[in-house]
């Protein structure tokens, strides 16, 4: 059977971090699942954790007024699911809509925030990987929004 | 170097720049501005896949089109054209047994040799993926001689997706990654949403002995190739197709220069490592 530890240290958002930070993210940790249709988290919504996404797929939703939801993103296995737990107002600013059945690890924010704050190493590992997570997102929606597939592009 | 290079044209034979008539055999619709057009083409017709046709309109004009069938299918031509003005918008309203005049094929193609016993990256946005279907085709059809078959296609959204009953079917066959992505999905929409380069965190990637190949929009394949050099492909191994305003397709009118390059000619197929100054260069 698979441990937390196992698995955590397994996904590739932690390759590389050293067993005893793995150690210390599995106190903060738990299995979830979600179904089809459901929401993990909607915009507003305080932002108390993460997700190791380990099967299944993701929409990241915006909503504006008198528009259908637009769906900014898709997530799947082996991905990251939330950031804004890591920074204040710790508020998600977008709805996660589950397209197909996820199976995800949980970390708990509040928990992993004061861990981090106790453990400046850990806290650095931690902004590190997401920066880069950050970096890539951010260039892809760049990439997006200069809708290169437009005619006379 | 091991880059597939254009027929030969013995101008004892034929003038390159004169169009023969090829009868319309069939055209097929793709999505709401996008269609395949079939043409009869002489027995043992041959063309390298990434090759390009310069297509005579009648009284209209004359456009370079990629080659988009297969390889091994000697009589006929096959070209998928998104008709955007007059002169593509007149093309694709040919009737069956009507003419169009077809210089070519021109040009270098993807170097399919360079990649037999290596596992197979195939990059598309958009219509990019027309140039590419020939490869797909010449790797199905000899299956032996290649890895892995790895498809990463882009679109803006579903209903601008080609071959869409084909990338299932593709995605069928052994030893083939299809991943298919959109920039913008309805609520209807299941599958991946994204840019072309976010597929690339599903494929186990195997740098070392891999040779893409990508076709799209400019910008995304230089996004594209600088991705792949950061998941380790050597710049030798990842090829381009370029394109720029063809006219003669023979070398001789230069509208086509790309720096010391002449796409018609010297590509429109290169290796990354000959484009990666240029694309970064500023308004080249």
């Amino acid at each position: 059977m698979e441990t937390l530890e196992r698995i955590i240290a397994e996904h590739p958002f932690f390759a590389g971090l050293e067993s005893y930070y793995t150690n210390l993210l599995t106190g903060c940790a738990s299995n979830v699942r979600f179904d089809a249709g459901t929401y993990i988290f909607k915009e507003g919504e305080e932002a108390n954790e993460f997700y190791l996404i380990r099967s299944g797929k993701v929409a990241l939703e915006i909503f504006a007024p008198q528009r259908k939801p637009i769906m900014l993103a898709t997530l799947s296995e082996g991905e990251i699911l939330g950031w804004s737990w890591l920074l204040p107002p710790y508020l998600w600013k977008l709805h996660a809509h589950v397209v197909d059945p996820v199976r995800a690890i949980a970390l708990d924010g509040k928990c992993l925030r004061t861990k981090c704050e106790q453990n400046h190493d850990l806290g650095y590992e931690m902004l590190k990987r997401f920066a880069q997570i950050m970096e890539e997102r951010l260039e892809a929606t760049r990439l997006q929004l200069l809708d290169v597939y437009a005619v006379g592009r | 170097m091991t880059m597939a290079t254009a027929a030969p044209i013995d101008p004892m034979t034929t003038d390159p720049m004169l169009p023969q008539p090829h009868s319309v055999r069939q055209v097929v619709k793709e999505t709401s501005d996008t269609f395949t057009m079939t043409l009869e083409a002489p027995s043992g017709n041959r063309f390298q896949p990434g090759q390009f046709s310069m297509l005579w309109v009648f009284g209209v004009g004359e456009l370079p089109i990629s080659i988009s069938g297969d390889p091994a299918e000697r009589d006929r031509l096959v070209y998928t054209v998104r008709s955007v003005g007059q002169a593509t918008q007149t093309l694709v309203s040919r009737e069956v047994g009507e003419a169009v005049g077809v210089r070519g094929p021109f040009g270098t193609g993807w170097p399919v040799e360079k990649a037999q016993g290596r596992d197979v990256l195939v990059i598309a946005g958009g219509i990019g993926l027309a140039p590419l279907r020939p490869v797909i085709y010449e790797v199905l059809r000899n299956r032996e001689k290649y890895g892995r078959l790895v498809i990463l296609y882009g679109a803006r959204s579903p209903r601008d997706l080609l071959y869409r009953k084909e990338l299932a079917a593709w995605a069928r066959q052994r030893e083939t990654q299809v991943l298919v992505t959109v920039d913008y999905g309805g609520l209807s929409w299941r599958g991946n949403v994204g840019v072309v380069t976010t597929l690339f965190k599903y494929v186990r990637l195997q740098p070392a002995r891999s040779l893409a190949f990508a076709c799209g929009p400019e910008i995304m394949m230089r996004f594209v190739a600088r991705d792949l050099e950061t998941h380790g492909l050597a710049r030798e191994n990842i090829y381009l197709s370029m394109e720029r305003n063809m006219k003669c397709a023979v070398g001789f009118c230069g509208h086509c220069q790309y720096g010391p390059h002449f796409i018609c000619k010297d590509g429109p197929i290169f290796s990354y490592d000959r484009m990666r100054p240029l694309l970064e260069r500023y308004e080249l």
